[in-house]
């Protein structure tokens, strides 16, 4: 169905709803690239003012990628909470953005109505908000997991820590870890990319990290990032804590990545089998991306950020302990500058909130973007406030793996200093007994003898 | 003074193990300011890298010493700024300036920019120097120098030749500790439309990751056993580690 808007006098016409979507997306470099942003600054404005209008039952009558030939389309609409979207059915997208920014709606509010949102009705209400807006109502929400320790607590936020190596070298990669916890990070996981996918490196690195965890006794999980199938090939043999996967938004592109919906399934049920959680047992670690399914091909004619909100439907289908988007890390044929990438990453953020994950991100950029170290200062303090549950910790912020820049373990520092804010529980307790901080999360003065330091 | 306000990592046993930027030290919660300026300068460093330009006129004289046939070619990015938005128009060569035929050539090597022009300008032919005289006994060789260009360029250039085998070689993404790193990306029996699976890659040739010789011995091998075998890509398998190690011991 085509839609149709006057504006100043101009008259607009949008083919269908997902023309209605991309066309009202801030403007970014991946949905020009597609062919399907406004091509014009007014153009947007306009798709913007048909989307506040609709109402939010368009989204479950009008699938924007069929759903006879795509199985997220179809978990999508399967698990819709009819019964929780009584509440909304006659709210417009407009109308949903004001019910999420007023005063009376809290955290608990939008927790009870997370499964009668769908990521298009979600995609849809963040493009009518500003930056504020994504920072406002997210900053109400807490979403709580937990695996050896509690994820996601108001007043916490953690740092997964990023020890990744060119050539996986076991003590290279020990020697960032030890660095990182000695500046308090590693509390959301301590989570390395391998650089091949060979199982024996896999396996060889996870009897590492589970060495200094129990040697130690480091309230965390690991995870070494490998193929989900990787994963589940290893994990008789080898201390799996959490199953990894790159996820995305429809099928045609989760299959570029070697998955479908039965695989996580599967991976989520034989990881439960493990119960290594203690406090939870919360087990699988998802990474997205805006950008990831057009750069699959697979992308259906649907702009990037809302293919981006597919993949949390994905996400929450099996219960994550950690989920986060790589916003910067997909170069600036997707997000151009530092502008588009900060909010791209509030707009996942707030997204994949509101849907009731336990969202991170990884707030990053590769050279080739027009951003820097300021824009990366700037999103991870809005993320911050925003209530985001984790960051990554790299050290000195350059993943001399990946060859690109997220925040560093001295970002945590700071992000915890400003904000007031401090690690998992666990964990803290766990930094204060091996007196790596304060209890005002100062790191203290730490001498060549200290414990984690002895028999490198 | 400066003693009681930067605190430095009493770690630094670390550093032997990684290259990673490990105990920095820090000032309250930030950087010491020597890092902070070390992390500008090298991010400056590889945003510089980016936007040179390949050096056709070396290039070519390389191929002159070398008595290989060199074609220059641009891609239908016009531009850096272009390049980096429309990786499609980076796939595609502007031929309205070429139209003459390029006769047969067995194998093509590509030279682009890639993200990165110093890294080819520097390292191209010392890769290609080691094997080409080995190689010109066996197979008809042409050279490429495409302006703008991506991996898939190589297809394109390709059919041009009508040739058998395609090695682009391109600069790679910088990193902030390497923005002068090299890839080859090799395709047997290439054709437009081809995707990355049907492609085998040595990645990081650089002066803190592989050497050109250890680059070149990589490509040798990707050559040799590519019209062995009569395919490229996840199908031919390559264990860089031991080609590396077996070469050492000969």
């Amino acid at each position: 169905m085509a839609y149709r808007f006057t504006l100043g006098g101009e008259n607009y016409r949008f083919n269908d709803l997902k023309s209605v979507m991309a066309k009202a997306s801030s403007h970014r470099s991946g949905d020009v690239l597609a062919g399907l942003a406004a091509s014009t600054n007014a153009e947007r404005i306009a798709a913007q003012y048909v989307l506040s209008e609709l109402p939010l039952t368009v989204f479950l009558n009008e699938a924007i990628v069929p759903y006879e030939i795509d199985e997220v389309t179809r978990l999508i609409l399967n698990t819709h909470d009819a019964k929780a979207f009584e509440q909304i059915s006659h709210f417009t997208v407009g109308d949903l953005r004001d019910w999420f920014l007023q005063d009376a709606t809290e955290g608990q509010n939008i927790a009870v109505i997370k499964n009668a949102l769908t990521p298009e009705m979600v995609a849809a209400v963040s493009k009518l908000m500003r930056n504020q807006d994504l920072i406002a109502v997210t900053s109400k929400i807490e979403v709580v997991t937990k695996f050896r320790n509690t994820l996601g607590l108001k007043g916490h936020v953690s740092v997964r820590l990023q020890p990744n190596h060119p050539t996986d070298d076991l003590k290279g990669i020990l020697a960032s870890t030890i660095d990182g916890l000695l500046y308090g990070c590693g509390d959301a996981v301590i989570g390395i990319n391998p650089a091949t996918d060979s199982p024996d490196v896999t396996i060889n690195l996870l009897n590492m990290l589970e060495d200094l965890r129990l040697k130690y006794e480091i309230p965390t999980q690991s995870c070494v990032l490998c193929h989900v199938t990787s994963a589940l090939q290893i994990m008789e043999k080898a201390p799996v804590d959490l199953v990894f996967q790159s996820i995305t938004g429809s099928q045609k592109a989760n299959s570029s990545f070697g998955i479908n919906l039965n695989m996580l399934k599967e991976a989520h049920e034989a990881t439960l089998a493990l119960g290594r959680g203690t406090v939870g047992n919360q087990c699988m670690y998802f990474e997205t991306g805006q950008g990831s399914a057009l750069s699959a091909n697979s992308h259906h004619g649907v702009d990037q950020q809302t293919m981006e909100a597919r993949a949390y439907a994905v996400a929450r289908q099996f219960d994550p302990l950690l989920v986060n988007s790589v916003v910067g890390f997909i170069g600036p044929e997707y997000l151009f500058n530092g502008k588009q990438i900060t909010r791209a990453g509030l707009e996942d953020h707030f997204c994949a909130k509101v849907m009731g994950l336990p969202m991170g991100m990884d707030v990053c950029y590769t050279n080739h973007a027009d951003a820097d170290q300021d824009d990366m200062d700037n999103l991870l303090t809005l993320l911050g406030v925003a209530g985001c549950n984790f960051f990554m910790g790299v050290p000195g912020t350059d993943d001399i793996m990946l060859n690109y820049q997220s925040t560093s373990f001295h970002d945590a520092l700071y992000l915890r200093k400003v904000l007031g804010k401090k690690p998992a529980p666990e964990f803290e307790a766990w930094l204060l007994k091996m007196g790596i901080m304060d209890e005002k999360g100062s790191k203290l003065n730490i001498g060549e003898n200290h414990k984690l330091l002895a028999n490198l | 003074m400066s003693d009681k306000i930067e605190l430095p990592d009493q770690w630094h046993k670390l550093k032997q193990f990684t290259k990673a930027r490990v105990a920095l030290g820090n000032v309250g919660t930030g950087l010491p300011l020597t890092v902070v300026l070390a992390l500008k300068h090298a991010h400056a460093l590889a945003k510089d890298a980016i936007v040179t330009k390949l050096d056709i006129e070396g290039l070519k004289k390389n191929c002159e010493e070398l008595n290989i046939p060199c074609q220059v070619f641009k891609s239908k990015a016009h531009d850096r700024l272009e390049y980096l938005k429309r990786p499609d128009l980076g796939r595609r060569l502007d031929l309205s300036s070429n139209s003459i035929d390029f006769g047969k050539a067995d194998i093509v090597f590509v030279i682009t920019d890639g993200l990165s022009a110093t890294a080819v300008n520097k390292y191209a032919f010392e890769v290609l120097g080691i094997i080409l005289l080995g190689i010109t006994k066996k197979y008809k060789v042409a050279i490429a120098l495409v302006e703008q260009g991506r991996v898939a360029i190589g297809d394109e250039v390709a059919e041009l030749y009508r040739a058998d085998f395609v090695a682009v070689l391109l600069g790679e993404r910088p990193g902030l500790s390497s923005p002068e790193s090299m890839g080859v990306y090799t395709t047997y029996k290439p054709k437009l439309g081809l995707t990355d699976e049907r492609r085998n890659c040595i990645s990081n040739i650089h002066s803190d990751g592989l050497s050109a010789i250890q680059g070149s011995t990589l490509l040798k091998y990707l050559i040799d056993r590519s019209f062995a075998l009569q395919l490229s890509g996840v199908d031919l398998k390559i264990e860089i580690g031991d080609i590396l190690e077996n070469k050492k011991s000969v």
